[in-house]
């Protein structure tokens, strides 16, 4: 036992680390936002689509949900130059966070959409709305209010995510973390501190996550 | 000094202080009887002597001795002393009629299996559950289930034994053979604490009745006295209107 | 393109080459299993020590919540670099495997702890009131009335978690354990294609992935409909 923490050395490191952490919400927001929409896509069609239709996108979501992210990244990063599409890593990072990202939130939006209650139909109905009504009045909140918890738990997982883009050489706040690693040689210290900031920055998000889901939605939560 | 006193007790449930100076003493073989609006600490009241609440002021003293409920050893042996029959049932969903019965008196009591499971057959035989003795709490209607609860509760040779609303869960058919049971365990001259809305019965069976209300004691005295004959205005009022019904 | 994929397909698939990708698939799955067991073993004592009750236990249930919400927050990248350069620092001469493993452990546990206190809180407290009453210690009440309610709502999510864990595990490939993901990239940079190289991958934790996903499915439906 003879290593000696030095954490002095690390401290003027930290802003540069959190440039990173901003790097690593942007990719995930991203990512996020790209999957919302395959999502909702996929949903729509495994619940009003045609036979083949829904085969497909089950393909895409079992695909997708029963192999490592990691590996994903790394079939686009090295195959796609091989059929001509020149990705930065950057770029090959978000497409298969997206991609991801796309079949998990299908699953869950689908769940979401389900879980309207025929009950809630009829009565909408036998009060006399239009269905245009209906969608705005009834669906869309009750849909909003089920659907917060699930995808707000899955971006935050999402954030811890994007800390594998360091392995392409994308300076988030992992690959800036071994950035500075290389440049100190301070491992414990770096590491320490990278995985604090991830800590804060989940904290922080969850927390966000959870007052806006109160004051929009009614959906009750905890931080811890 | 009385078998139980309870002195000027304190204490709340949850954020709540709901008993608000408790004074109460039990003879032994005395079946007490509690009535009074919800809300009133009557359950609180009994949660408190098990230590489910911890009082914060007050005493209670079991045959002379204060119990002091912050000290593990103090309060279990006090637990011994009592039994408490929830009106929830709370039996074990996990285990049958007869496992309820015997779990505490074989691993918490430390006594002989065979030796338990004899009075545990005669126990659940007493409650008129014979042939229920293997089935799941699940299995069972509310009113078996509170016999069951009745016989796990004498199992465990209580000296006293706390009834808290056992038939306000009840469908009324059943309440009769929950009764039937105390009676018979009346007759037998255990003391006992009940928390009933059952007035015809708190009548035939106490021989003290005690209203609460907002946490502190109004009216005590026999049961003909407090029920037919209130003094207090309060007592008066909520009287008349079990009454009116 | 297509082409040269067929032509490589049998200089891919050697003996070797398939032993190889055998004993990566091996490993995987002994690191998330025996790292699960470990972990999971270690998370259930952790929910057990949160419920010592007092103010005296009170450094203790700090601690361990402090230590379940760390490890649930941290990426496993950055969490396998800590432990990596923990046992380095501290010239602990332990296997890359090991160091892998030791993340694991950790990581399972705390996520362990959290499922496994969700299981006791969902006892409903009215069977705790009924066995403290009785004076029962805590011991006892977990043994006789928590547990043989609170494991059908504690095994789904555990056995959810250990197979999401499997793919969780492909970054171990990054300090040079020769899991799965390590022999795509072997390949990969011997220089076959990467569609096959990294496609074989893909498709064997595929294979090891959606029958443990369908056996998941089908054990919590036979718990929901199962009795005592």
């Amino acid at each position: 036992m003879s290593y000696t923490v030095h954490f002095n050395l690390v401290w003027k490191y930290v802003p540069e680390l959190l440039n990173g952490a901003v790097l690593s919400f942007q990719i995930a927001i991203l990512a996020f936002l790209g999957g919302m929409i395959i999502g909702l896509a996929g949903a729509s069609v495994k619940i009003f689509g045609g036979r083949l239709l829904r085969g497909a996108v089950q393909a895409y979501v079992s695909f997708f949900m029963n192999t490592p992210q990691l590996v994903q990244i790394y079939f686009f990063f090295f195959a796609l130059p091989q059929a001509g599409i020149l990705l930065t890593p950057y770029q090959a990072v978000l497409v298969g966070m997206t991609l991801n990202a796309g079949a998990y939130l299908t699953e869950i939006q689908r769940a979401g959409f389900l879980s309207v209650r025929k009950s809630e139909l009829e009565a909408a109905e036998t009060l006399g709305m239009s269905l245009p009504q209906t969608i705005w009045h009834v669906i869309f909140p009750h849909i909003c209010k089920v659907l917060f918890p699930p995808l707000s738990n899955h971006y935050i997982i999402m954030t811890l995510g994007t800390s594998m883009a360091a392995i392409f050489g994308v300076e988030e706040l992992t690959g800036r973390a071994f950035n500075v690693n290389a440049i100190t040689f301070r491992s414990i210290e770096v590491f320490i501190i990278t995985a604090g900031i991830y800590v804060g920055i989940t904290i922080l998000a969850s927390a966000i996550l959870v007052f806006a889901g109160r004051w929009l939605f009614r959906v009750k939560g905890k931080v811890f | 000094m009385s078998y139980l006193n309870i002195e000027n007790l304190h204490a709340s449930y949850g954020h709540n202080l709901v008993l608000q100076g408790i004074d109460i003493s039990v003879e032994k073989g005395e079946i007490v009887s509690l009535i009074g609006p919800s809300g009133s600490g009557k359950s609180t009241l009994l949660r408190a002597l098990v230590g489910l609440t911890k009082p914060h002021l007050g005493a209670v003293r079991l045959e002379g001795r204060r119990i002091d409920y912050s000290n593990k050893r103090s309060l279990r042996e006090a637990r011994e002393h009592f039994a408490i029959v929830f009106q929830q049932y709370n039996l074990f969903q996990n285990m049958t009629a007869l496992k309820n019965v015997t779990i505490a008196p074989v691993k918490v009591k430390k006594r002989k299996a065979e030796e338990v499971e004899k009075e545990a057959l005669t126990l659940l035989e007493k409650v008129g559950l014979r042939d229920k003795i293997h089935s799941y709490p699940d299995e069972l209607s509310g009113g078996q289930q509170q016999r069951v609860a009745i016989a796990r509760a004498l199992a465990f040779r209580p000296n006293i034994l706390l009834l808290d609303e056992i038939t306000s869960a009840l469908d009324p058919e059943l309440v009769k053979e929950v009764l039937d049971t105390i009676r018979m365990l009346a007759r037998e001259g255990m003391t006992m604490l009940i928390v009933s809305h059952e007035m015809a019965f708190v009548r035939e069976v106490s021989s003290k009745t005690v209203f609460m209300d907002e946490g502190k004691v109004v009216e005590i005295g026999p049961p003909d006295q407090v029920l037919n004959h209130p003094r207090t205005p309060r007592a008066k009022e909520f009287m008349a209107k079990i009454l009116r019904h | 393109m297509i082409e040269s994929l067929w032509e490589e397909i049998p200089r891919f698939f050697t003996y070797y080459n398939c032993v190889f990708l055998l004993e990566a698939t091996a490993r995987t799955l002994t690191l998330t299993g025996i790292g699960c067991l470990i972990g999971f073993a270690l998370g259930f004592y952790l929910a057990v020590a949160r419920l010592y009750p007092g103010m005296m236990f009170l450094p203790l249930r700090a601690g361990i919540i402090f230590y379940v919400e760390f490890f649930r927050r941290v990426p496993f990248l950055v969490t396998l670099m800590l432990i990596f350069f923990f046992c380095q620092g501290f010239r602990l001469e332990v296997s890359v495997f090991t160091v892998a493993l030791i993340t694991v452990c950790l990581i399972a546990g705390s996520y362990t702890a959290e499922i496994v206190r969700a299981g006791f809180e969902s006892v409903h407290h009215t069977q705790w009131e009924a066995g403290e009453v009785m004076n029962f210690s805590l011991g006892q009440k977990l043994r006789f009335v928590v547990i043989p309610q609170a494991w059908k709502v504690i095994l789904p999510p555990a056995f959810s978690f250990f197979i999401a864990f499997i793919k969780d595990t492909a970054l171990a490939s990054q300090i040079g354990v020769v899991e799965l993901t390590y022999v795509g990239k072997v390949f990969n940079n011997k220089g076959f294609s990467p569609v096959l190289a990294f496609g074989a991958i893909l498709v064997l934790y595929y294979l090891i992935s959606y029958p443990l996903a369908r056996f998941g499915v089908w054990m919590e439906k036979r718990l929901v409909l199962s009795k005592h």
